[in-house]
This record gives structure tokens, C-alpha cells and sequence, in this order.
């Protein structure tokens, strides 16, 4: 008698009753669904709705393949850009103790709580028409405003603080040790830079570039007050997305949307895949 | 830290150190940040000081002006409260049960980080709209979800979520087994202990979530326009308000509209960090 | 309350924590699990709180038997070892909570729950500090605030996991002879887990010695460490010092060379054997008589005595042991010394 199990099956304390559970995870499921998973399953689905020919057709637009090349260069010059300024910035406020250093990393972050609009908005003051620049610019024949320099300007803008907040918390929590033992051994600045820092930090680093990447590529609000929506010429894709749609052409806004929406999931995955792997290596910087 | 004979020590920029580029490093960092940041975001300061103060009285007061500004801040606040309410049921979700694709959940939260902000707007106006699949349902229980209000809240639950769940789920994760196992032995019922002992210190990461998510629906743009409908008094955000100022070359009415904006979001930020610092404080934990 | 663990299995993922254990635990006792990590003791511990349920066997509150209870329904005051405060609540919630998460039915006026709470304090030495965070508070002022808010629930047993585990040694002496007052004063049946033998030997009534999901002695400080009854608790408490022996024709043989003793007692009484005993349980051999021999390997002193590390063996198979010798003695490096243990034990062999 004494060695049977006892009749109550109990559960373990710090969990749910099954039902409890259960709902929790249908619910969670239904909000992702309808809010995450369908619209993204949409972008495919409208793209494809006349047929793989039309989709085709509608990516070969020339404005369209003109709106590609510009998301293109805007992103192939404001990712590197952002790519040093954020190993330079992680650098000095990781590595050192300084005054102002909180302040300089709250600087960093502004962009992130500047509605896209107003990212766009003060490059339009700084440089249109009413400002002290815009006139001295305009008779020195420099374009900025409606061009692809205040696209890339508004771009930079809006995705300067990924690469530097990725790599902030990771290059602290990696301390020095490893950089003055490098120094010590008679390595160079550069040296220790090229040879010891960064294979530390290059999973975050990457990390930090896709984020950008997805976001330079991808921005719509600044990059639309600055553009001009000049067909083919100032038109980024996500723009062109905008126009597209905005003419009731919706399998060639929608084509043009799930290439965007491609680039979002191979983020995704790629992103997936790095915390899987080198999750460690790129611990700090995940807790957004 | 600071001792009799340190404060005798000439006053320096920073603490000595073998570490080399300080200068270059900070140099640049600084340099770049004036220039792309500081100088642009003081222009607009200077545009805002330039008017007089009648001048921004009355552009604030305009009906529509007021009304772009209630339609953002009002829709962004229910957005953010959906998201707290499912961000931390998501959330729970991912971090304590075992199913088969948590890991896909997992990752497809930061969907909305990752996915242009345009093509999330056709895609939910695709949806929601009338004629769409979730609009059509919702149709027949006579629910209109895209071009009104509604609309804009579903495009700012959908760019909001992830901010609630990526603070909550770190500080969920590291819930001590012991104190759920505590509220057990005390005798509190399973419901007790999450209301009581565990939502309660989840509260200063929930609150942070909060306000990351309502910052971010009131500046939010792309998303929204395509499912708002943008009629002028109703369904018309403060940044689309902006744009049309700008269109209309009236930068003075885009000015104003964007600094009351800034001002408020640079608010809320000064909220998050007062919430994690007295959560430190008093708890001995961030959020 | 007497507690009873019948014949209790516990599997993890198939991996046995606990084989077939039984326990029997008086009223009011106050008893140690002892035993190093992964011996079952805090597994054990858990089981009886009801944060574990059984693989197999039962536990019983008096009479009741618990196993059919959620820890909720079991009553019992547990302890963690880190505390396991709710940091988010005041010294006086976290005491009161117990009693505030009661059934409508059962819940205390809120005028009693605080002069419980005012009343607990002042039992646990912590009065004036009830608006505190447990941030705000010392470890082993936490320590106190966990064991009133387990005591508020007026539990029928006190469960407590390595309760000094994360405090300093000074601390640890100061509030270990402060819970046996406690315990003395409120006379709960009281069961503690340490991996400490000082601390289950000077605070318990009785001592559970665990290893390997298996009680292998229960019995008093004495009991356990004048009386051993297996290779694992003689090694395990105190000082000792073993060497393979045969036993035969009532003398016991190191390598063939008698040792001047016999078995007695519970002893193996014939083949081979483990001989076990203290460094302080032998007495030098001037007379030239059968006895152990060994050369001084090392020597240390330390407080009243003098340790000698003793070099017993052959090259072909070499053995240490420590033994005191008295100070007046010449223990430097390579002196011979002879010796016979006074007190002793010879376990069967292993395998």
C-alpha cells in the first residue's frame, strides 16, 4: 500500500492548469497570426494574384528597376557610413571613462524616439528654400532637397544609432582585458583593433549592419519628405511602393513590396541563425 | 570614489588609460553626430524659436491641428495598451511553455523591426480593408476596421509589439523559480501568484514597453497612411499633418506640429528613464 | 506535527534523485539532511513541501497523507535558499501574504494580519523595518524576513534549503545558535538541508547522512560521528584515514604485517576489508610491538595539535594518512613512526 503512486495526479507548482495554457498559447498564436503572419503571407499573396508573368512584368518597370538601383546606392553608402561612425562611438565609450558619457550614449539613441517625418522635416528646413543654406546651395548648382543626397542624408539619419547599440553594451561587457594584453605584447593600436577587438566583436557587428541594412533599405517617412517623389529619378522603393499603390497598380506595389518583404525575412533568418549560433557573442546587444 | 588627495588632481576629460584612439575615436563620433544630428535637429529648434509666440498659439490651436494631434497620441495609447495586454501574453508564451515553432514565434516578433513600414501599411490596408479577408468578417458583425481611427490602431499594434515583448521577455526569463515556488508554499493559487507576486515585478519592464510602444505610434507614419483613410479631423495622424504642411510650403505650421511632438516623445523618454531608475532603486532591478 | 517519508522514489527524465527512501520524523524534532550535492537531500526536501511529486511512495503529516495534497494544501513553511523574497513588496507584505491570498472565507481582519505581521517581526528581531524593500536589507536580515513570512501561515512543518548557504561565516555562526533558540521557543517540527556537516552536527536533533539518492545513517551528532555505520559517512564526516586490510584469525593485516588490533564489533571478521579511523584515535608503539608504520612525509601544526602525514606504503602501492601526534614527539620530515588506531572500523571491501 505504501508503494503505489499516489492517485492525485498533481501538476508542478509553477505552471498553469493545462486549460490556462492552452489558451494562453491559442491566443498568443491568433494575435500573431492576424496581426504579424497574415499580412505578411498578404504581400506574397496579392503580389502573385495575376500570375507569375505579371509579377515579372511589373518588377521590369524601368521606373521600378530605377527604384531598386537608388534603394541600392542609398544603402550602400549609409550603411558603411553608419558602420564606422558605429564601431568609432562603441570604441571610445566602451573602451574609456570619460565626462558626458551618458549623455553622449542618450545622443546616440535620440534618433530612435524622432518620428521618421521630422527625421525628414529638419533636413527640409536646413536645406530648402527658406533656410540660410538653400538659396547659396541653389545658385552653387548643389542638389540636396529632392535628391538622392537628402535621401541618403534623411537615410543615415534615421538608422545611425543600430550598429553603435549593438556593439556599446558588448564591447563593455568584454571589458579591456583582452585589448591591453594585445598592447602589452607590443601590438598596434591598429593591430589590436584589426586582430583582437574585432574578431570579439564581429558576430554583433553583423548583427548590427543587418538591422541597419533592413532599415536603410526599408525606411519610408523621412526618406518621403526629403525625396520629392520624382518618378525614376528620387524614388526609393518603398516610395515607389507608395506611388504604385496609390494608382490602384496593386500587383506591381505589391511585386515591388514583396521584394522589400524578402529582405525582411532573410533579416530575419539570418538574425535567427546568429542568435542560435553565436548567441553569447551577441548576448549583450539583445536586450533592446 | 572621489578622495581628499584626487580632488586635488587637475580635472581631466577622461581617466587615464593604455588604450589607444581615444581622441580619433571620439573625435569622429562626435564630429558626425553634430553634423547628421545635432545641427538638423537644432535648425528645427531655431525654426521653433523664430516664431512668435502668438504665431505658435494659434497653429496649435488650429482645429486641425489639434484634432491630427489627439488622433495620434489617443490611437497610439490604445495601441499600446493592446500591445502590453498581448505583448506580455506573447511573451509568457514564448518563454515558458515548449511547442512546436517557438522558435519561429520567437523570431517572427521582430517582424515588425524588420519589415519596411510601407509594406506593412498596403499589406494590413490589404487585409482590413472592407474587402479584405479580415475586413469582410469583421463586416458582418458590422465592425469597420480600415479608414477610420480603428485602422490606425492596428497599423500601430502591428509596429508596437515587438517593443513590449523584447523588454518584457528578458526580465520574464529571469524570474526566479523560487519566489513562484515561495507564493506556492504560502498557500497563493496559480492566478494569485502570476497577478500578484509576478506581474507586479514585471510592471517596471511592462511600464518601459509602454512607453517605447506609444512613442513609437505617435511619430509612426509609413504604416499607418495607407489604412488610416487620412480624413482631415477624424482619421488624419499629426505626422501626415506635417507632410501636408510641407506640401503647402507652410514650414512654420510643420515646425510647430513637429515640436510639440518632439517635445512630448523626448517626455516620454524622460519617463522610461525616471521608471528604471527608481525601479533600480527601489528593487535593485532595471526594466 | 510528525512527518513520515515511506519508501519515496523520485525520477528526473528516468535519472533516479531518490531510491526507495523512508524517513520517520518526530514532533517538534529538529533534523539536518546532510550530504554533498547531488546525494537527494534538497530533492528529498522539495518532495515533502509538495514542489516535487514522487516517482513512487508516500509522505504523511501525522496521520494525513499529504502526498494527495498541492503544496498549497500541505501547509508548510519553506525557506529558500536564496531567500526568494518578493522584491517588489515591503518587509510587512511579503510577511503578510500568506495570510492575504487566504479564501475570502478563511483571511484574517486586516487590524490581525498586521499585529501578526507586528508580532512576527519582533519574533525574528526585525522591528522597524517593515517598509523596507528587501533590497534595502542585509542577507541575513532577508534570511530572517523569509523564515517570519514562512511562519505567518502557521505551518504544521518548517522546511528550510541550505538556509545559511549564501551568508558569510560570521553571519552564519551568529544565526545558526539564533534558529536553534527560535526552534527551541516555537517548537516546530523543523528539517533543514545543509551540505555543512559542522552545522547539522551542532544545530540537529538528528542528523540524515545522504548520498547517492540514499539515506545511508540517520542518528544523532554522536551517533554519526563516533558511530559510523558505512564507508561513506566515515569518510564524509570528519577527518579519517582508510587502508586496505585483511582480516583473518582475529588479527588485521596490512601487506601481510599484523597491526597489533582485532576485529570487534561489527568488523569483517575474516577477508579482505577497509580499515577507517580518525587521526586523533591512535596512540604511538615505543615497544616494539605489531603496529602500523609509516614514515613522516610532511608535518603541520594546527591549534593544540600536531598532524603528521604519514608515508605508509611501498613504492608498488603507496598510502598517506594523517594521524596527531603528540607535540612532545619527533614528527620532522623521514622520522619513523609506529602507531595502532584506538578506535576504529573495518568495513567489508568495496567490489
Amino acid at each position: 500500500m505504501a508503494h503505489d503512486v499516489p492517485s492525485r495526479r498533481l501538476r508542478s507548482p509553477t505552471t498553469e492548469a493545462p486549460a490556462a495554457r492552452y489558451a494562453l498559447m491559442a491566443l498568443a498564436l491568433l494575435f500573431l497570426a492576424l496581426f504579424l503572419l497574415l499580412p505578411l503571407a498578404a504581400v506574397f499573396i496579392e503580389a502573385f494574384r495575376k500570375g507569375t508573368g505579371e509579377f515579372i512584368a511589373a518588377l521590369g518597370e524601368p521606373d521600378t528597376l530605377a527604384a531598386i538601383r537608388l534603394t541600392l546606392i542609398v544603402a550602400g553608402i549609409s550603411v558603411p557610413l553608419n558602420l564606422v561612425f558605429g564601431v568609432a562611438a562603441a570604441w571610445a565609450i566602451a573602451k574609456f571613462e570619460f565626462k558626458g558619457k551618458a549623455f553622449l550614449t542618450t545622443l546616440i539613441d535620440l534618433p530612435f524616439s524622432v518620428s521618421p517625418v521630422i527625421s525628414g522635416l529638419v533636413y527640409v528646413l536646413l536645406f530648402g528654400a527658406g533656410s540660410a543654406l538653400g538659396p547659396w546651395l541653389k545658385s552653387h548648382g548643389i542638389e540636396v532637397l529632392f535628391a538622392v543626397p537628402g535621401i541618403v542624408l534623411a537615410t543615415i539619419f534615421v538608422t545611425f544609432p543600430f550598429v553603435a547599440r549593438e556593439l556599446i553594451p558588448l564591447m563593455q561587457e568584454q571589458g579591456n582585458g583582452d585589448e591591453e594584453a594585445a598592447l602589452s605584447l607590443g601590438a598596434t593600436g591598429w593591430q589590436t583593433f584589426r586582430y583582437v577587438t574585432l574578431p570579439n566583436i564581429k558576430w554583433g557587428l553583423l548583427y548590427g549592419v543587418l538591422l541597419c541594412n533592413a532599415r536603410a533599405m526599408g525606411e519610408f517617412g523621412a526618406v518621403s519628405v526629403v525625396s520629392g517623389h520624382i518618378r525614376g529619378l528620387t524614388n526609393t522603393m518603398p516610395l515607389h511602393v507608395e506611388i504604385l499603390y496609390n494608382e490602384y497598380n496593386f500587383v506591381a506595389a505589391f511585386a515591388v513590396a514583396s521584394l522589400l518583404a524578402g529582405l525582411a525575412l532573410v533579416t530575419l533568418v539570418v538574425k535567427t541563425l546568429l542568435e542560435l549560433r553565436y548567441g553569447a557573442d551577441i548576448a549583450a546587444g539583445r536586450k533592446h | 570614489m572621489t578622495t581628499p588627495a584626487a580632488a586635488s588632481v587637475r580635472w581631466r576629460l577622461r581617466q587615464p588609460s593604455v588604450i589607444p584612439g581615444f581622441g580619433l575615436t571620439l573625435g569622429f563620433s562626435l564630429a558626425y553626430l553634430t553634423l547628421i544630428i545635432l545641427i538638423p535637429l537644432s535648425g528645427l529648434l531655431w525654426r521653433t524659436a523664430s516664431l512668435s509666440g502668438s504665431e505658435f498659439l494659434s497653429i496649435l490651436t488650429d482645429e486641425r491641428t489639434l484634432n491630427a494631434l489627439k488622433v495620434s497620441f489617443g490611437t497610439a495609447l490604445a495601441a499600446a495598451f493592446i500591445n502590453v495586454v498581448f505583448g506580455v501574453i506573447v511573451a509568457w508564451v514564448i518563454v515558458r511553455y515548449e511547442f512546436p515553432g517557438r522558435r519561429i514565434i520567437d523570431a517572427v516578433v521582430d517582424l515588425p523591426f524588420a519589415l519596411p513600414t510601407a509594406v506593412a501599411g498596403i499589406a494590413l490596408a490589404a487585409l482590413y480593408a472592407p474587402n479584405g479577408w479580415i475586413g469582410r468578417l469583421l463586416g458582418y458583425i458590422g465592425v469597420k476596421a480600415a479608414f477610420n481611427p480603428t485602422g490606425i490602431v492596428i497599423a500601430l499594434v502591428f509596429i508596437g509589439l515587438p517593443f513590449v515583448v523584447r523588454t518584457v521577455q528578458p526580465v520574464m526569463e529571469e524570474i526566479d523559480r523560487e519566489v513562484e515556488e515561495a507564493a506556492a508554499t504560502l498557500g497563493a493559487n496559480r492566478f494569485q501568484t502570476v497577478f500578484r507576486v509576478l506581474l507586479p515585478g514585471l510592471a517596471p519592464a511592462i511600464l518601459t514597453g509602454f512607453s517605447l510602444a506609444f512613442a513609437r505610434g505617435v511619430g509612426e507614419y509609413g504604416s499607418v497612411i495607407f489604412i488610416a483613410g487620412n480624413i482631415p479631423y477624424v482619421s488624419e495622424i499629426a505626422p501626415l499633418l506635417i507632410v501636408i504642411r510641407l506640401e503647402e510650403f507652410n514650414y512654420a505650421a510643420a515646425t510647430a506640429i513637429a515640436t510639440i511632438m518632439l517635445s512630448i516623445a523626448f517626455l516620454m523618454l524622460l519617463v522610461i528613464n525616471l521608471i528604471q531608475a527608481w525601479s533600480r532603486r527601489r528593487y535593485g532591478h532595471g526594466a | 506535527m510528525e512527518v513520515r517519508v515511506s519508501k519515496i522514489r523520485k525520477e528526473f527524465d528516468r535519472y533516479p534523485a531518490l531510491h526507495d527512501v523512508s524517513l520517520d520524523i518526530r514532533s517538534g524534532e529538529l533534523i539536518a539532511l546532510l550530504g554533498p550535492s547531488g546525494s537527494g537531500k534538497t530533492t528529498l526536501l522539495r518532495l515533502i513541501a509538495g514542489l516535487e511529486q514522487p516517482t513512487l511512495g508516500r509522505i504523511f503529516f501525522g496521520t494525513e497523507d499529504a502526498s494527495l495534497k498541492t503544496v498549497q494544501e500541505r501547509h508548510v513553511g519553506f525557506v529558500f535558499q536564496h531567500y526568494a523574497l518578493f522584491r517588489h513588496m515591503t518587509v510587512a507584505e511579503n510577511i503578510a501574504f500568506g495570510l492575504k491570498v487566504r479564501p475570502r472565507g478563511e483571511r484574517p481582519p486586516k487590524a490581525e494580519i498586521r499585529r501578526r505581521v507586528e508580532e512576527l517581526l519582533e519574533m525574528v528581531q526585525l522591528s522597524g523595518l517593515e517598509k523596507r524593500y528587501p533590497n534595502q536589507l542585509s542577507g541575513g536580515q532577508r534570511q530572517r524576513v523569509a523564515l517570519a513570512r514562512a511562519m505567518a501561515i502557521e505551518p504544521k512543518v518548517l522546511l528550510l534549503d541550505e538556509p545559511f548557504g549564501a551568508l558569510d561565516a560570521k553571519v552564519r555562526k551568529e544565526l545558526r545558535r539564533w534558529l536553534r533558540a527560535f526552534h527551541d521557543r516555537t517548537g516546530h517540527t523543523t528539517i533543514f538541508v545543509t551540505h555543512d556537516q559542522e552545522e547539522a552536527l551542532e544545530l540537529a536533533d538528528r542528523v540524515v547522512v545522504m548520498s547517492q539518492g540514499r539515506i545511508e545513517q540517520v542518528g544523532s551528532s554522536d551517533d554519526v560521528y563516533d558511530r559510523p555505520n558505512s564507508p561513506f559517512v566515515f569518510s564524509f564526516i570528519g577527518d579519517s584515514a582508510s587502508l586496505p586490510v585483511t582480516v583473518g584469525e582475529g588479527a588485521v593485516r596490512l601487506r601481510d604485517v599484523p597491526l597489533g588490533i582485532a576485529p570487534r564489533g561489527g568488523d569483517v571478521r575474516s577477508g579482505e576489508g577497509t580499515l577507517f579511523f580518525r587521526p586523533q584515535d591512535v596512540t604511538l608503539v615505543t615497544d616494539g610491538g605489531p603496529a602500523l608504520e609509516g614514515r613522516v612525509a610532511t608535518s603541520r601544526r594546527l591549534a593544540g595539535t600536531r598532524i603528521a602525514d604519514l608515508d605508509i606504503g611501498t613504492p608498488a602501492d603507496p598510502h598517506h594518512v594523517e594521524i596527531e601526534v603528540p607535540l612532545d614527539a619527533d614528527a620532522t620530515a623521514g622520522t619513523l613512526i609506529r602507531f595502532r588506531p584506538t578506535r576504529w572500523k573495518i568495513f567489508p571491501a568495496e567490489g
